[in-house]
Formats: structure tokens, C-alpha cells, sequence
């Protein structure tokens, strides 16, 4: 059993194991490079595993990956893992000459390495062979693995089946006048599900809120540096100890200017970020609900299915039709069908409940930190500005008495 | 997981409308307690025995919406929970600031105007308080009123008067409180008589007129800024120690009924007066001299179109022409302090439009801040009321501090921001003040151009004087026409030598006007430039550091997050 490492594990950082012989899996993913040239130029990453379990290569392996490859990782996941919360990847970038920014990148690059991270410390998911692959194949491997699952051939031919069964009853449904999809009645899971979903639309405004917080401490920032320099230009008109007092003055302006860029910049890494991804997990969690939902409607769809074939059976036998035995494999295929759609979609069950504790366990600690951080920033921001425009006085008490 | 849920039922409770939760629940009663919750909360997670919100005392201010509300609030002050830190602290600028620099509050009409008088008032200068001549002037309860006679429209016009508020011990006024009704017509011509009067002096400049339509002329708003013009003209013109005492302010001030001032009449009759003098100037029917009441006066503007005449040409000779006048501005002192104060209007100019950027910036993040705040609190109620597990509570619990914290810190921007707008006021006021320098330096240089003008008349009147002579003296015994020309001439010449004497020393006036002012300027423009930078400067560390204080606190109660994970 790993250890489980915290999210936001510096890069590269090892805590130590209880024992040596404890096992641990370490991932950190780092230095990002641009390669390629114009339309086709990308980012790419050096992913460095650290490991004792035996199921990887040596103690140490570093790869090459790009954000593609993380994102076929965690649609890999989710399609294996249903009922897990796949832990979400940032998103593609929709202006583009923001993509290579280094702001983007640095923050692309973070949320990557919790990503990984995550899986890595999650007790099924850290088991998986996509995750093995991911971390361990050369690139042209993890190229090939990658463009092979593109469009719709990322579906088994069962799963085929299944969509085109699914798009029948729709139709059918919607002919039949039965439009509303078959849910669960588990009131439990529905104050779950109406708390997802009206979670993302708090979080998002906060989100919202952060991200403008983080663009006015720049304005602010910008303003102060205009200032300052005017006030240095008033001081140098005016000259003497006026002036002088008005080139200090102009001089802690732009000083603090700096420092309002700062926070800036760290209000977006680790007070914004945190609740993007919030937000992010929060919509992977309905990814899962989808999920869920659909397993339950294949198993409703079965059960129904198979009722009919029963009693169709039935009326086989009592007229003793040559097609019985053809009916009665049918069935057979059927129940098997069903029964698996049933494990499905109770594994699904089981999952998700153990998921959601870890979720909120996860996020009230994750939180904590955030609003830890955002405040120690904020204090010592405040602190700062205090600390600069003090020095000041005794400078302008000087100027004053001098003059009196 | 039944007693989380009935826990979650009494928190509903607590927060049961959105309104309570939106007015803000500043008291923090749980301060002590907050540690010993985590632990016990944090080592029992399904058996939660303790609760973590403790029990409830929700204060709400009545009225209180941190984010509706735009005037500054000094309320904080009497709330003893702001002041809840458990440790001894230092004296700080935190507690200095409260003390007013003016009157906070917004709904009186008379308020207190950003005035030099009261930014200087506080500090250094000046406090008129032994001396006898103290005198406040406010402006209040405007009235609409109907115009009575003489009224070009149909139907009757209406416009605007103001209370005009005076208190004083000054002894020339022989009273210490009184007030008179004025329209804005009357400030124009106490403008103007003052303009006249005060020539070299830095009068303060009026408000301007606003050429609006009618219908806007009576909207609250409009009214409303102008009233707060109004008072802060009249009070820069109290603050002036030399026009504060002037007979134009004292009569604007006191006396009843309609302002015995002359009025000023418009440009065009005087242009008409003017055209109608010429005819009679050009065939020397009626002389062509100034009359010495009128020498210190411009003559731009003035009924005079031939001394406008003579006065352009002379400063186009001035310019273009290849001898200098006799007399020129050759004070190098003067000329240096002008460039000077040039390049001063530039920078001032610049740094006063930074200084609004700067506050408009800190209220745009003291107004995202409190959004920030009230998305936490939503946050938060949403969590506590939706709980299902334990740690759903502890985040909400977190959420809250962060949110308590974000609105107070909301509110501190606000503050700060309503205190900077005031201090910095002072960079627009001198700014202001540059218009009257100009118009001093103006005044300077219409009469000195008013003194070559005369000047050069003279010398022409001399050539001519010289040249009759000699052609008289040609011709023996002359003629009679001759000799009434150079009698004439020699009138002329004295009463344009006695209006030369008359443009000199005024001249010689105005110069000192302006060097006294010069003076003055330097001396308060440097005391209140510190003034602003020291309130500035003690405002902002001030909020600074109530704010560091309040997320100070936060990162406390968070602490065992980062414990945690080292």
C-alpha cells in the first residue's frame, strides 16, 4: 500500500517513509519545454517517478510527456474506473496566445503534477496499468498508445452495441411518449446529487471572485507605479526638503508596487488555481453521476428486457416451439447480461460512496491549506505596506520641523 | 450520520435567512474555543461529539450591508469586538487614524468642504483660533425661486438661491453669525469686482458656469454639485488673507436683499459703448487719453476699443518690432519663479491624475474583496445547511473566517480609500490654485503692457511736440492754429504723462502683489504638501495594519493546515 502523498507535494520533495522498506510511489512533473514550431508547437514535461514497488522499473524513471498524454490518462481512468472521481485535469487553453505565457504554463504544469499525484495516492487507481504505461512507456509508445484511442474508436465493439442499443430506446422512449429517463429513487443520492450540483455554481462564483481579485491587486500594483513616478517628477520640480520628501514618497510607491505584483501572482497560483480545481473535481464528480446514471438505466433496460423474453419464453414452451432453445440461450445471454449490468452498476454504488468521504475529507483539508495560505499572504502583504509607508514618517516629521 | 444530520438542522437555523447571513456577522464568539474544536473534531470524524460552530450569538448591525452601503462608517470605533485580539498590542497608527480630519458625516448640509482651509486646519500652518479672523462660510438649502421682472420668457424663469452661511469674530463684520440668500449671478459679479479689485493677487478662480439647458439646472444633482462648489469657492476666498478681509466678500456675505455690487455687463453692450466712443476718438472730438481711473484697469474687455488698438499694437512692436520697449519684465526672479511654476502645473497636473487611478484602483479591490467575502458566506451557508459529514462543517467553519475576514477587509479598503480621496484632494486644490496664478501673472504682464503703450505714446506725442516747434519757430510771430495745436499737444502730453505715472505704479503694485503672493504660495504649498503626505502616508499604514491584523488572525485559526503538512 502507498503512501498517500499529499497533492500539493513539491515537486521532486520525498517525505520520508515510516520504514525503509515501506512502499512509495513519488511523482513530481516538472520543467516544461516548448518544442515543435508555430501551429504545431507544444509544451512538454519531464515526469519523474521514484519508486520501490515492484511493479515499475527501477528506483528511478523519467519520461517525456505532453498534455495530451495526461489527458488520454485520465480518459483511460474514467472509462475503467466508473464510480471512481477521477481527479481532474486543467483545462485546454481557449486563447491562444496565451498558451505559452509562463504564467499558463507554470500554472498548467502545477495542476498537471497534482493530477498525477493524486492518482498516484489514490488506493485503485495507483493499481492501474494505464497509470504504469503512463508513467513508464517511451514516447513513441505512449504516441501510439495515444492516437490509437481517438474519436470513436475509443469504444469496444460491445460498447458499440450498447450505444446504438442506448439510441434505440431513446427513440423508442420518446416515440412511446416516455421521454423522462428511469432514475434512482434513493433519496440519499439525490440530496448528493442536488449538492453537487448547485457546489459548482457556489464555487465558481467564488472562483470568479478570486480570479478578479487577482487582476486588481495588478491594477492597484500598476497604479501605484504610475504614481510614484509622478510624485518623484513633483519632487524634483519642487526640490529641497519638500522635494526630497515627494522622491521618497514616489520611491515607497513603486517599491510596494512590486510587492502588489507578487501577491498577484501568488493569489493566482495557490488561492485561484486551488478553486478552479475545486470546481474542476466537483465536475468530475457529475461525470461519475452521469455514469452512474446510465449504469443504472442499462440495468432497468435488462430487467425489463428480460422480464419481456421470459414471458415470451414461456409462451414458447407452453406451445412447444422448435425456437425454445433458441430462446432459452437468449435468455441465458441475457441474465448473464443483466446480472453483470447489475454488478456494474452496484460497484458504481459501492464506489461512490466510499468516494464522496474521501472527496469531502480530501477538500476540507485541501481548503484549509488554501485559506491558510491566502490569509498568511494577505497578512504579510498587509504588513509590508504597513511596514514601508511607517519608515516614511519619521523622514517627513524631519522635513517639516527642518522647514519650521 | 442521524446526529450529524440534526446537528445540520440547528445550524439551519442559525443562518435561516439570507439576509442575516448577508448583514454581516462580524462577532467571531468562537475565538478561544476554535482549536479545541479542530483537534476533537479532526480525531473523531463520524462521532462527532463536539460541535464546532459554538453556540450561536449572531450579532447583526442593523443596517449593515457592507457592500451596499458607499459612505465610510465610522461604527467600527464604538464596536468593542473589533479590538478582540487576545495579546497586548503596540500602539499603533491603527488607532490614530480614527481621529477625523474632517466631518465624516455625509447627511448634514453643512458639510465641511475639502477646502485648504480644512486640510490645513488640522496640521501645522495655521490655526486661526487665537488670532481674530476666523471666519467659516457654508452653503445650504438651495431654493428654487421665480424670476420677477424683467422676464424675456413668457411664463416667468425660475432659478436657484443658496443659503449663505457666515460665521466669524472677525470685528468688521460686527456680528458672529448671519446668513443671506444668493444666486449664482451674484458669485459671478463678486468674481469679477474681486478679479478687478485684487489685480497681482492669486484669487481663487469661481465655478464655472455650466452652459446647461434649464431642465438641468434644477436637478438635485446638479444643484448639489454646485452647492458644494459654491462653498468651497467662497471658503478658498476666506482663506486668502488679504481678499478674506475685502469690503466685495464682506457685502457679498452681509448684506440683505439684492448684492450691491455693480453687476457685470455683458461683453457685447460694452463693445457697443465702445464702437460708439471711437468715431469721436478718431476725429479727436473727445480725448483720446485714458482717464486715469481707467489705467488700472486692462483694457481687454474694456469700453476702450482705441486703447485695445494701441495696446495690440504696441504689443505686436513688442514682439515682431526691432527696439525694445523701455520698459520690460526684467525681474529674473519673477521670470524663474514662472518657469518654475510651469513645470510645478505640469507635474501636478500628472500626479493628480495618478492619484485618482490610485484611488479608483483601491476601491475597485475593496469592492472585489467584499464580492469575494459574500461568495465565501454563500459557500458557507450552503456547506453548514447541506452538511452530511463532519468535515463539511469544519470547511464551513474555515469558509467563514475566511469570508468575516474578506468583507472586514472590504470595509478597511473603503475607509481608507474615503481618507486618501481627501488627502490627495490637496494635489487637485493647488492645481486649482494654478488658474489664479496665471490670472495674477496676466494682470502682471495687461499692465505692463498698459505702462509701454503709454510709453511709446509718449514719445510720439514728443516727436510731434518737437516737430511744431521747430516748424513754428520757422515762421515768424505763427499762426494762431499752430499755437492752439501745441497748446493742445502740451495737454495732451501732460495728461498722458499723469496716466503714465498712474500705469507705473501700478504696475509697481501688481509686481508686489505677485511677489507677497510668490511667497505665500511657496510657504503653505510646502506645509500642506506635507500635511497630505503625512496624512497619506498615516492612513495608509494605519488600515495596513488592521487589516494585517485581521488576516493575521485567519492564518492563526488555519495554522494547523500547514502543520500539518510539513
Amino acid at each position: 500500500m502507498a503512501m498517500i502523498t499529499t497533492q500539493r507535494s513539491v515537486s521532486g520533495s520525498s517525505q520520508n517513509p515510516k520504514s525503509p522498506s515501506a512502499p512509495f510511489l513519488f511523482v513530481s512533473v516538472t520543467d516544461p519545454v516548448k518544442l515543435g514550431n508555430g501551429v504545431q508547437a507544444y509544451i512538454s514535461y519531464r515526469v519523474i517517478t521514484k519508486t520501490n514497488l515492484p511493479e515499475y522499473q527501477g528506483p528511478e524513471k523519467i519520461v517525456i510527456r505532453r498534455y495530451s498524454d495526461f489527458v488520454w490518462l485520465r480518459d483511460r481512468l474514467f472509462e475503467r474506473y466508473k464510480g471512481i472521481f477521477i481527479p481532474p485535469i486543467p483545462e485546454k487553453s481557449a486563447v491562444e496566445k496565451f498558451r505559452f505565457s509562463a504564467e499558463f504554463i507554470e500554472m498548467r504544469r502545477q495542476a498537471l503534477d497534482i493530477f498525477v499525484n493524486r492518482i498516484a495516492s489514490h488506493p485503485q487507481l495507483q493499481k492501474s496499468e494505464e497509470l504504469r504505461t503512463f508513467l513508464q512507456v517511451e514516447e513513441e509508445t505512449m504516441e501510439a498508445a495515444r492516437s490509437q484511442e481517438t474519436g470513436i474508436f475509443k469504444k469496444k465493439p460491445s460498447d458499440l452495441m450498447q450505444i446504438f442499443k442506448d439510441v434505440q430506446n431513446k427513440v423508442s422512449d420518446v416515440v412511446l411518449g416516455k421521454e423522462k429517463p428511469v432514475e434512482e429513487s434513493n433519496p440519499e443520492y439525490e440530496k448528493l446529487k442536488h449538492y453537487i450540483f448547485e457546489l459548482e455554481d457556489h464555487l465558481a462564483e467564488a472562483q470568479k471572485h478570486a480570479f478578479r481579485l487577482v487582476k486588481r491587486h495588478r491594477e492597484l500594483g500598476q497604479s501605484l507605479s504610475d504614481f510614484g513616478k509622478a510624485i518623484k517628477l513633483l519632487g524634483a520640480c519642487e526640490g529641497q526638503s519638500l522635494g526630497k520628501a515627494f522622491s521618497e514618497l514616489g520611491a515607497k510607491s513603486e517599491m510596494l508596487s512590486s510587492k502588489l505584483q507578487k501577491e498577484a501572482h501568488n493569489l493566482l497560483m495557490n488561492f485561484e488555481e486551488p478553486l478552479k480545481d475545486y470546481v474542476r473535481a466537483v465536475q468530475s464528480i457529475k461525470a461519475t453521476i452521469a455514469e452512474r446514471a446510465s449504469a443504472f438505466r442499462q440495468q432497468c433496460e435488462l430487467a425489463e428486457t428480460i422480464k419481456l423474453k421470459e414471458i415470451n419464453l414461456d409462451r414458447l414452451m407452453l406451445t412447444r416451439s422448435d425456437r425454445v432453445g433458441e430462446a432459452e440461450l437468449e435468455y441465458k445471454e441475457l441474465k448473464a447480461e443483466s446480472e453483470e449490468a447489475t454488478q456494474r452498476f452496484e460497484t458504481i454504488v459501492r464506489l461512490m460512496n466510499e468516494e464522496i468521504v474521501r472527496f469531502q475529507e480530501q477538500k476540507t483539508y485541501d481548503m484549509g491549506f488554501t485559506f491558510h495560505e491566502f490569509a498568511k499572504g494577505q497578512a504579510k502583504l498587509a504588513n509590508d505596506i504597513a511596514a514601508a509607508w511607517r519608515s516614511l514618517l519619521p523622514k517627513l516629521e524631519a522635513c517639516s520641523s527642518s522647514h519650521a | 450520520m442521524m446526529g450529524s444530520e440534526n446537528h445540520g438542522f440547528e445550524e439551519a437555523h442559525l443562518f435561516a435567512s439570507r439576509e442575516e447571513m448577508e448583514s454581516l456577522i462580524l462577532d467571531e464568539p468562537w475565538n478561544g474555543k476554535s482549536f479545541a474544536d479542530y483537534h476533537s473534531a479532526m480525531s473523531s470524524s463520524l462521532a462527532d461529539t463536539h460541535h464546532p460552530l459554538s453556540p450561536p450569538t449572531v450579532v447583526v448591525e442593523p443596517g449593515d450591508d457592507p457592500l451596499l452601503s458607499s459612505s465610510p462608517r465610522f461604527r467600527d470605533r464604538r464596536n468593542p469586538n473589533l479590538s478582540d485580539n487576545s495579546f497586548v498590542e503596540p500602539p499603533s497608527y491603527a488607532d490614530v487614524i480614527f481621529s477625523p480630519l474632517g466631518d465624516e458625516n455625509p447627511d448634514s448640509n453643512g458639510v465641511e468642504s475639502l477646502s485648504p482651509d480644512s486640510v490645513k486646519s488640522g496640521n501645522l500652518s495655521r490655526s486661526a483660533s487665537s488670532s481674530s479672523d476666523y471666519l467659516k462660510i457654508t452653503v445650504s438649502n438651495p431654493v428654487k425661486e421665480q424670476e420677477t421682472t424683467n422676464s424675456l420668457v413668457p411664463g416667468g424663469n425660475t432659478y436657484v438661491t443658496y443659503l449663505i452661511t457666515t460665521r466669524t469674530n472677525m470685528p468688521d463684520f460686527g456680528g458672529s453669525e448671519f446668513s443671506v440668500r444668493r444666486r449664482f449671478r451674484d458669485v459671478v459679479t463678486l468674481a469679477d469686482r474681486l478679479s478687478e479689485s485684487y489685480r497681482g493677487f492669486f484669487v481663487p478662480p469661481r465655478p464655472d458656469k455650466s452652459v446647461v439647458e434649464s431642465q438641468v439646472m434644477q436637478k438635485q444633482e446638479f444643484v448639489e454639485q454646485r452647492r458644494v462648489a459654491l462653498e468651497k469657492y467662497l471658503c478658498r476666498l476666506a482663506a486668502h488673507p488679504v481678499i478674506k478681509k475685502s469690503e466685495e466678500l464682506k457685502v457679498f456675505l452681509q448684506a440683505w436683499g439684492k448684492l450691491p455690487l455693480p453687476t457685470t455687463t455683458d461683453v457685447a453692450s460694452r463693445m457697443l459703448d465702445g464702437a460708439v466712443k471711437l468715431p469721436k476718438q478718431l476725429f479727436g472730438e473727445s480725448a483720446n487719453v485714458v482717464a486715469p481711473h481707467e489705467v488700472v484697469q486692462p483694457a481687454k474687455g474694456g469700453r476702450d476699443l482705441l486703447r485695445i488698438f494701441k495696446e495690440l499694437k504696441q504689443s505686436v512692436s513688442n514682439d515682431w518690432g526691432g527696439s525694445k520697449p523701455s520698459v520690460v519684465e526684467e525681474d529674473k526672479e519673477f521670470l524663474e519663479k514662472k518657469d518654475k511654476l510651469q513645470d510645478l502645473e505640469q507635474q501636478l497636473s500628472n500626479a493628480s491624475q495618478q492619484a485618482e487611478s490610485i484611488v479608483k484602483a483601491q476601491q475597485d479591490i475593496g469592492e472585489t474583496m467584499g464580492e469575494l467575502g459574500l461568495a465565501f458566506i454563500k459557500l458557507t451557508k450552503f456547506e453548514t445547511e447541506e452538511a452530511v459529514f463532519n468535515c463539511q462543517r469544519m470547511r464551513a467553519a474555515d469558509m467563514k473566517r475566511v469570508a468575516t475576514a474578506a468583507v472586514k477587509a472590504s470595509r478597511f479598503y473603503r475607509e481608507s480609500n474615503a481618507q486618501t480621496v481627501k488627502h490627495l484632494d490637496t494635489l487637485h486644490e493647488y492645481l486649482g490654485l494654478m488658474l489664479a496664478v496665471h490670472g495674477a501673472f496676466s494682470d502682471r504682464s495687461s499692465a505692463l503692457l498698459t505702462v509701454q503703450t503709454l510709453l511709446s505714446e509718449l514719445s510720439s506725442l514728443h516727436s510731434k511736440a518737437e516737430k511744431l516747434e521747430a516748424a513754428s519757430s520757422k515762421i515768424f510771430g505763427g499762426d494762431k492754429s499752430r499755437i492752439r495745436r501745441a497748446e493742445e499737444l502740451k495737454e495732451t502730453i501732460k495728461a498722458t504723462e499723469d496716466a503714465k505715472y498712474i500705469a507705473v505704479r501700478e504696475y509697481e503694485r501688481i509686481k508686489e502683489n505677485n511677489r507677497s503672493e510668490l511667497e505665500r504660495l511657496d510657504r503653505e504649498r510646502h506645509n500642506d504638501f506635507l500635511a497630505m503626505m503625512k496624512g497619506f502616508v498615516v492612513n495608509q499604514v494605519g488600515y495596513a495594519e488592521k487589516m494585517a491584523n485581521v488576516w493575521a488572525k485567519v492564518a492563526e485559526e488555519t495554522s494547523m493546515y500547514a502543520k500539518e503538512r510539513s
